[in-house]
């Protein structure tokens, strides 16, 4: 099977500070991977950097045939969905406002709203602005929104954190479905995972580094 | 980029007009300022009047480093920035748009200032109203070079500080021509060589920022 994304001795720099510290890592299209690790071990990071979010400051990388080294690391976002620790997309604006905006800037047809809405349960949440929403309904419109692109690459930082355990379940189930479809999947995640039958690879972070994958 | 201009245009005005930050923050700061102008100036109307065009655009700019801190601070937060980094918005769009929201906003709260001049200052009511166009280009100058000043300021933790200090510099040409531009049409002078300088501005301003916003975004 062919790689979705691929690093050869990544090294991210923020500030002076190695975030990454010389990861090798190759993925395959298709796959769901978790990667575990204490907090400051490099998997926000991690993501960030494939990604496109954190500049690769040495080594080599390739995500979704995007080579990092040559290419601006803007074409990559073309190819992620993103969900991070906090809300997604913009405070004051409702629900239906966030998405429909983020549907527009990639002219994605907005009549599926309603639908995925009622997918993640925030039917009757359309009209609230995101400020209002609790950090599990905000992690549902970030899920959304997903649902609405359906990324090549699935990026999801942390994602069961302030989810109950029936939006658990309901995530695993969706995750599951975006793999079979196609979708590559990388999760940060301190918990015990189930995708039923779906084959799953744990990573272990650590100072920056892929300690055991 | 027109499409992503409209876009972010549109997204920043609805935010505007949900948070009421200019209608509740921003004016009564910028009302409050111009009567303590004109109170400081002592009860003589001839030496207020003669000062108003220069007290409009001191306040107009301070209004405007609130603003623009405003304009980042709604694209900052850490969930928000990534989110719309994934979009990948055309980076000359969202600084189009991000300007044309503010300019929009700017005059907004120039209106409401310039009624104060008018008020407080004893400015002529009539010549004020013919000196619109040049304000509403010094304005929309400033707008385009705040939003230049305020992505290059906004990752950095002193961003309320340093602002002021990095754009007040290139604010100062602006300014002058606007205050030059509105004096002249109320008093007399030469108005054609402002006129110019804030043309050349506008156009300088948008060329950069459509050049250059997406190196400064992510740096």
């Amino acid at each position: 099977m062919r790689a979705s994304i691929h690093l050869l001795d990544a090294v991210v720099i923020s500030n002076g500070f190695p975030l990454i510290s010389g990861t090798t890592l190759s993925i395959e299209h298709g796959s769901i991977t978790v990667i575990n690790g204490a907090n400051g071990a490099g998997k926000t990071s991690l993501l960030q950097l494939i990604g496109g979010l954190l500049p690769l400051s040495n080594g080599e990388g390739t995500v979704a045939g995007v080579d990092l080294t040559r290419h601006d690391r803007r074409e990559v976002r073309r190819h992620v969905g993103w969900l991070g620790h906090e809300s997604s997309f913009y405070e004051d604006l409702t629900v239906a406002e966030n998405l429909t905006f983020a549907c527009a800037a990639l002219s994605i047809d907005p009549s599926q709203i309603p639908v995925v809405l009622e997918r993640v349960e925030l039917t009757h949440r359309t009209n609230t602005k995101s400020k209002e929403l609790s950090a599990g309904q905000r992690r549902r419109v970030g899920i959304a929104w997903l649902l609405l692109r359906r990324p090549e690459i699935w990026l999801l930082d942390e994602p069961y954190a302030s989810i109950d355990v029936q939006g658990r379940e309901f995530l695993e189930g969706i995750i599951g479905e975006a793999s079979q479809s196609g979708a590559t999947v990388l999760l940060s995640s301190h918990d015990d995972l189930d995708f039923g039958k779906r084959k799953v690879r744990t990573i272990t972070m650590a100072g920056g580094r892929v300690v055991s994958s | 980029m027109i499409h992503v201009a409209a876009l972010v245009a549109r997204k920043d005005l609805r935010i505007e007009l949900r948070s009421r930050v200019l209608a509740w923050q921003v004016l009564p700061f910028g009302v409050m300022a111009l009567l303590l102008c004109g109170l400081a100036l002592g009860p003589n109307p001839a030496g207020r009047s003669h000062a108003g065009p220069g007290l409009f655009y001191i306040v107009v700019t301070l209004m405007a480093l609130l603003m623009i801190n405003r304009s980042q601070a709604i694209e900052s937060s850490r969930g928000t920035k990534d989110s719309v980094a994934t979009l990948g918005l055309d980076p000359a769009g969202v600084f189009l748009g991000k300007a044309a929201a503010l300019t929009v906003e700017m005059w907004l709260a120039s209106a409401v200032l310039l009624t104060g001049t008018v008020l407080f200052l004893h400015v002529d009511q009539a010549r004020t109203l013919v000196a619109i166009p040049s304000i509403a280009a010094s304005v929309a100058a400033l707008s385009l070079a705040g939003t230049l000043y305020g992505a290059l300021t906004s990752s950095q933790n002193s961003s309320l500080t340093l602002l002021p200090v990095l754009a007040l510099p290139a604010f100062a040409p602006l300014l002058i021509a606007g205050e030059r531009a509105y004096s002249a049409v109320v008093y007399g002078g030469e108005l054609k060589v402002w006129w110019s300088l804030l043309v050349i501005s506008l156009i300088a301003y948008s060329s950069v920022g459509v050049l250059l916003y997406g190196v400064m975004e992510e740096s």
